[in-house]
C-alpha cells in the first residue's frame, strides 16, 4: 500500500490506508470521522450514502474507496461556504424539509448535483433527480419544496453577483 | 391524594424537580421521558415550558429518555406526547413560575400579583427589579409535588405555543453536524459486531464448531457465540462485515419452525388459534326498525414492515456489574426492565439512554438490537459494543405491523342510513413489546438459558384506547353496535405496535364500507357521513375538506379517474381529519391530489402538525399501495428495498392541509391521525376511477389487473 494515496475529500487531503475493497463509505465513516454520509442498505437501493465525486453522484456504499483516488469527493460536511449554510441547506431549514433527517444528506447532495447543472430545474427535474431516494417518514413534498426554494435563492444571488 | 385529573406522566412522575431545573445559570433544565423521532417533539415540548414559565425558548435544555434522569412515561407511541408530556410540562411549569413569583414577592414585600416576568426576570411596574429566576431558584423546594392547580396561559397570553418554531434537532442534520444520528457515536473503546440470526424461529445451530468457526474469521475477529445466537466482533467494522457474510453461508440450521406461508395470508387468520371477545354498544335495534336489506363486506391487510430508513443500532457497555444502553428506542423505561430481567440484573445497575436514530412509526428493530448490543458487551466487559443491523435484518427480523381481516356488517332503513352494525376482526398481536405482558420480548434474548415462557399476547384496555379494536366503533350515530374481536396472539412471524395500531385497517374497512353503503342507497358520500355526524367538530373537518376539493355531489370525473373520501377521528379521543383523495388509475394507482382538514384542538406548533399529518399520508399511501411482506421457503423474503418497494418522490401527489383554529380547546394527538383515513380515501377514489371495489390491501397493479379481469 503506498502512502502517497490520498482521498481529496472536502478540499482537505485525507491518507488512504484501508484495503483496496474497502467501501468509499466505510472510510468516509471510520477513517476520515466524517459520519454525516449514512448507510442504508448497501446495495444503491436508497440513497442515504449519496456524495459527489467531481460533481456527480456517487453511491458510497458500493464504491471502493481506492477508485475515487485523485477525484474530488464532496460529502455534506463539505456543503457550507466559509462556514455559513449552503444556501440549500439554508432552504431545506427554512422548509423544515424533513423529519428523522437520516434520508437527508444524501438528498442534499443529489439536488447539490441538480442544481449545479441546472439552475432551474422543473417540479419534474428535481422529482427525477431525487427519485433514486427513499425517504420513510413521508418528507417528500417539502423536500421538492426546499430544492425550489433553493434554486430561487441561487438565482437571486447569481443575479446580483 | 393524587389528584386524577392531572397528565399521567404527572401522576406518574409528581416531583417538579423530576420536571424542571435551573441548575446552570440562565439556563432552565424541562425533561420529559418522551423522545426524538424526527417528529420534533422536543421543540413543541420546549415551546410549552417557554410560554408558561415566561422565559425565551433559547434558554430551554431538553432532558429526554434518560432511566438516569428523566421522569418515567413508558413509550413515545399513541400520538401522546404533546397531550401527557406535554400536560404535563405545561402543568410543572406553571406551578413553578408561581413559586419564583412567591419567592420574589417576600423579597420584594409586594404581592405576586404585581410582578411579571420577562425571560426570567422579575418585573415590577413594568420595572426590573433586579431578581431573576436563578437567583429564586435556590430558594424553592422544588422536590415538591406538582398540583396542577396553577392556571395555565390563556390564547392572549401565549407567544410560543402556536408559532411553527424551527425543530432543534433538524438544523444539524442538515448541517451534517458530527453526532446527529446514534450510529455516528464512536468512543474510544468500542468495538463493532454484528448478528448472524437464525433463519426462523428455534432452528438449532448444528455446526461448524466454535473452534471452526474462529479459524474461519482469522485473528481479527472474534466470535461470540451464546446457543444460538451468534456474533461476529471486531475492532474494525469493515472487518465485521466481511466476516459476518464469510460465516453465513457456513451456518448449517436444523429444525425449528419455518413460517408457513399459507399461514401468513389474512384469510388464514380464521383458522389459526386464537380469542375471541364481543362486546355491544347501544340497544338492540327496536322491532319496529324495518331494515331494508342486510349488506356485509370483508377488508383485510397484509404484514407491514416498519422499513426504517437506518438500520436498527445500539452500543452497550458492562463493567463492574453495570450496564449502560444507548438506543434509539421508543421506551427507555420498559426497556431497562426488559434487559435487566433477559440479563438477570437489578434495573438499578441498568442505565439507557436514548440516542435520536432514523424514523420510528413503533416497536421496530430498536430495542432488539440494543439487546444484541447488550449480551454482546456482558461477555466482553469494559469495552462498548456497537452493534448495527444489516438493511435485510432491517427488514425481516424486525417485528412486523399484523396482518389483519376485517369483515363488516350493516342492517339498512329504508332511507339507506344504517341501523345496526358488526365489525368481526381477526388480526395479529399489535403489543409485544419489550415489558408487556410481564414478558421479556426481546429477540436475542430468546437464545439465552433459562428464558421464562412468555405470557400471551392481549388486546390493550379500552382506556388505553384498544389495539386490534383502536378505532372499531363508529364515530357515526348508529344505534347498535358489536364489535367481535379475535387474537391470533402467538402469530409467526412475531408481529407488535406500528404506527395507529388496528386504526389502519379498522378506518380503512370501516371508511370503505361507509362508501359502499352510500353507493347502495344512491347517496353522496360526505353528505351520507354528515346525516349520522352529530359531533359538531366532526361536521366541521368533515364540511372543510369537502370545500378544500371543490367536492360536488354527483361530480363525474374523467375515464380513469376518481376522488374519494374519509373520515376519522383517532382512538375515538385524538386529532379529527378528513380528507379527499384524487387518483389516476390505469394498471397502477398514481395519487394525483391530497387535501385534508385537521382538527387538534390548540396547535402547538402549526408547521410540525402539517409535517406529522403529511408525513402519516405519504406513508400510509405507501403502506396502502404498494407494501406487504412476503415470504418463501420459510423465511422472509422481503429482504430488501427491491422486494420491498416504499414510495418513491416521482409517486407522491400535491397535499394541501388546512388545520382548524381552536386555541381554546386542549391539543389532540396527531402522529397516526391520517394512517387509517388515507388508506379509504385511496380506495374510495380507485373505487370511483374503477368502478369496482378493491378490498385487500395492497392495491398493486396485479390486484387492480385482476379485479378488472373479473368476469
Amino acid at each position: 500500500m503506498s502512502a502517497s494515496r490520498l482521498l481529496h475529500i472536502n478540499g482537505q487531503s485525507y491518507p488512504l490506508l484501508a484495503p483496496g475493497d474497502a467501501s468509499l463509505l466505510d472510510v468516509l465513516r471510520n477513517d476520515c470521522g466524517l459520519m454525516a454520509t449514512r448507510f442504508g442498505c448497501g446495495a444503491e437501493s436508497c440513497g442515504a450514502c449519496v456524495v459527489l465525486v467531481d460533481g456527480r453522484t456517487v453511491h458510497s456504499c458500493t464504491r471502493p474507496a481506492d477508485s475515487v483516488v485523485g477525484h474530488a469527493v464532496t460529502t455534506l460536511e463539505g456543503l457550507a461556504i466559509d462556514g455559513r449554510p449552503h444556501p440549500l441547506q439554508q432552504a431545506f431549514i427554512d422548509e423544515q424539509a424533513g423529519q428523522c433527517g437520516y434520508c437527508l444528506s444524501g438528498i442534499l447532495m443529489s439536488a447539490k448535483a441538480l442544481l449545479d447543472r441546472n439552475s432551474k430545474p422543473s417540479r419534474a427535474e428535481i422529482v427525477a433527480a431525487l427519485d433514486g431516494h427513499l425517504c420513510r417518514c413521508g418528507a417528500h413534498a417539502r423536500i421538492i419544496r426546499a430544492v425550489e426554494r433553493a434554486a430561487v435563492t441561487l438565482a437571486a444571488t447569481a443575479h446580483q453577483s | 391524594m393524587i389528584d386524577n385529573t392531572l397528565p399521567q406522566g404527572l401522576r406518574d412522575n409528581p416531583r417538579l424537580d423530576q420536571w424542571i431545573g435551573f441548575e446552570v445559570p440562565n439556563r432552565v433544565r424541562i425533561s420529559t421521558g418522551k423522545v426524538e423521532l424526527g417528529q420534533g417533539v422536543l421543540t413543541a415540548l420546549a415551546q410549552m415550558a417557554a410560554d408558561e414559565l415566561d422565559v425565551a425558548i433559547s434558554r430551554i435544555d431538553m432532558s429526554s429518555g434518560d432511566t438516569s434522569c428523566t421522569p418515567e412515561e413508558g413509550y413515545t407511541a399513541g400520538s401522546l406526547s404533546i397531550e401527557n408530556s406535554g400536560g404535563s410540562i405545561r402543568r410543572v411549569a406553571a406551578h413553578v413560575r408561581a413559586m419564583l413569583c412567591e419567592a420574589a414577592a417576600v423579597q420584594l414585600s409586594c404581592r405576586a400579583g404585581e410582578l411579571r416576568v420577562s425571560d426570567g426576570q422579575i418585573l415590577r411596574g413594568g420595572t426590573p427589579t433586579g431578581l431573576d429566576y436563578w437567583q429564586l431558584a435556590p430558594l424553592l423546594d422544588l422536590t415538591t409535588s406538582a398540583s396542577g392547580g396553577t392556571q395555565l396561559k390563556s390564547a392572549a397570553e401565549r407567544h410560543v405555543m402556536g408559532t411553527s418554531w424551527p425543530r432543534t434537532d433538524l438544523h444539524g442534520k442538515i448541517l451534517g453536524a458530527a453526532t446527529s444520528f446514534i450510529h455516528d457515536l464512536a468512543p474510544a473503546d468500542m468495538l463493532h459486531a454484528r448478528i448472524l440470526r437464525q433463519p426462523w424461529p428455534d432452528a438449532e445451530l448444528q455446526g461448524p464448531s466454535d473452534i471452526d468457526m474462529q479459524a474461519t474469521l482469522g485473528t481479527s475477529v472474534r466470535l461470540v457465540r451464546l446457543n444460538t445466537f451468534v456474533t461476529v466482533v471486531a475492532a474494525a467494522e469493515r472487518d465485521v462485515v466481511s466476516a459476518a457474510e464469510r460465516l453465513a453461508t457456513r451456518l448449517h440450521w436444523r429444525g425449528g419452525t419455518p413460517i408457513q406461508r399459507d399461514d401468513t395470508s389474512p384469510a388464514s387468520l380464521k383458522t389459526q388459534p386464537s380469542t375471541t371477545s364481543a362486546v355491544s354498544r347501544g340497544d338492540a335495534p327496536a322491532t319496529t326498525e324495518v331494515a331494508a336489506k342486510r349488506i356485509s363486506r370483508s377488508y383485510s391487510k397484509p404484514f407491514l414492515a416498519h422499513a426504517s430508513i437506518g438500520p436498527s443500532c445500539a452500543l452497550a457497555h458492562f463493567e463492574n456489574g453495570s450496564l449502560t444502553v444507548w438506543t434509539h428506542s421508543q421506551g427507555v423505561f420498559p426497556l431497562r426492565g426488559a434487559l435487566a430481567r433477559a440479563l438477570r440484573l437489578d434495573p438499578a445497575h441498568v442505565r439507557v439512554i436514548h440516542v435520536p436514530g432514523a424514523g420510528c412509526y413503533g416497536h421496530n428493530g430498536a430495542d432488539d438490537v440494543a439487546c444484541d448490543a447488550a449480551i454482546i458487551a456482558r461477555e466482553l466487559p469494559g469495552r462498548t459494543i456497537r452493534v448495527l443491523w444489516s438493511r435485510a435484518d432491517e427488514l425481516a427480523a424486525a417485528p412486523f405491523g399484523p396482518p389483519m381481516l376485517v369483515e363488516l356488517e350493516a342492517t339498512v332503513a329504508p332511507s339507506g342510513l344504517p341501523l345496526s352494525w358488526t365489525t368481526r376482526i381477526w388480526g395479529g398481536s399489535h403489543l409485544r413489546r419489550p415489558g408487556a405482558h410481564g414478558n421479556i420480548n426481546l429477540l436475542g434474548a430468546q437464545a439465552l438459558p433459562d428464558q421464562p415462557v412468555p405470557a400471551p399476547s392481549a388486546e390493550l384496555p379500552e382506556q388505553a384506547g384498544g389495539s386490534g379494536m383502536r378505532n372499531a366503533w363508529l364515530q357515526y350515530a348508529v344505534s347498535h353496535q358489536t364489535v367481535h374481536n379475535t387474537l391470533v396472539a402467538d402469530l409467526a412471524p412475531r408481529t407488535s405496535a406500528m404506527r395507529g395500531l388496528g386504526a389502519f385497517a379498522n378506518v380503512f374497512a370501516i371508511e370503505s364500507f361507509v362508501d359502499e353503503l352510500a353507493a347502495e342507497a344512491a347517496a353522496d358520500p360526505v353528505a351520507f357521513r354528515l346525516a349520522m355526524t352529530p359531533d359538531t367538530r366532526a361536521r366541521a373537518v368533515i364540511e372543510k375538506a369537502a370545500a378544500m376539493a371543490g367536492w360536488r355531489a354527483g361530480d363525474r370525473r374523467p375515464e380513469g379517474h376518481g376522488r374519494g373520501f374519509a373520515f376519522s377521528r383517532y382512538k375515538d379521543r385524538a386529532g379529527y381529519l378528513a380528507m379527499v383523495v384524487d387518483v389516476g388509475v390505469e394498471d397502477t394507482v398514481k395519487l394525483q391530489r391530497v387535501w385534508c382538514a385537521v382538527d387538534a384542538g390548540l396547535v402547538i406548533s402549526p408547521d410540525g402538525v402539517r409535517n406529522q399529518v403529511e408525513g402519516g399520508i405519504l406513508q400510509s399511501a405507501s403502506w396502502t399501495l404498494k407494501e406487504q411482506v412476503l415470504f418463501e421457503d420459510g423465511r422472509v423474503a422481503s429482504c430488501s428495498w427491491d422486494s420491498y418497494p416504499i414510495l418513491r418522490f416521482s409517486e407522491v401527489p400535491e397535499i394541501d392541509i388546512a388545520l382548524m383554529d381552536r386555541p381554546d380547546d386542549a391539543p389532540l394527538g396527531v402522529g397516526e391521525v391520517a394512517q387509517g383515513p388515507t388508506a379509504a380515501a385511496i380506495a374510495n377514489a380507485v373505487a370511483d376511477a374503477l368502478g369496482l371495489r378493491l378490498r385487500d390491501l395492497p392495491l398493486t397493479r396485479e390486484r387492480i389487473i385482476a379485479a378488472l379481469q373479473k368476469p
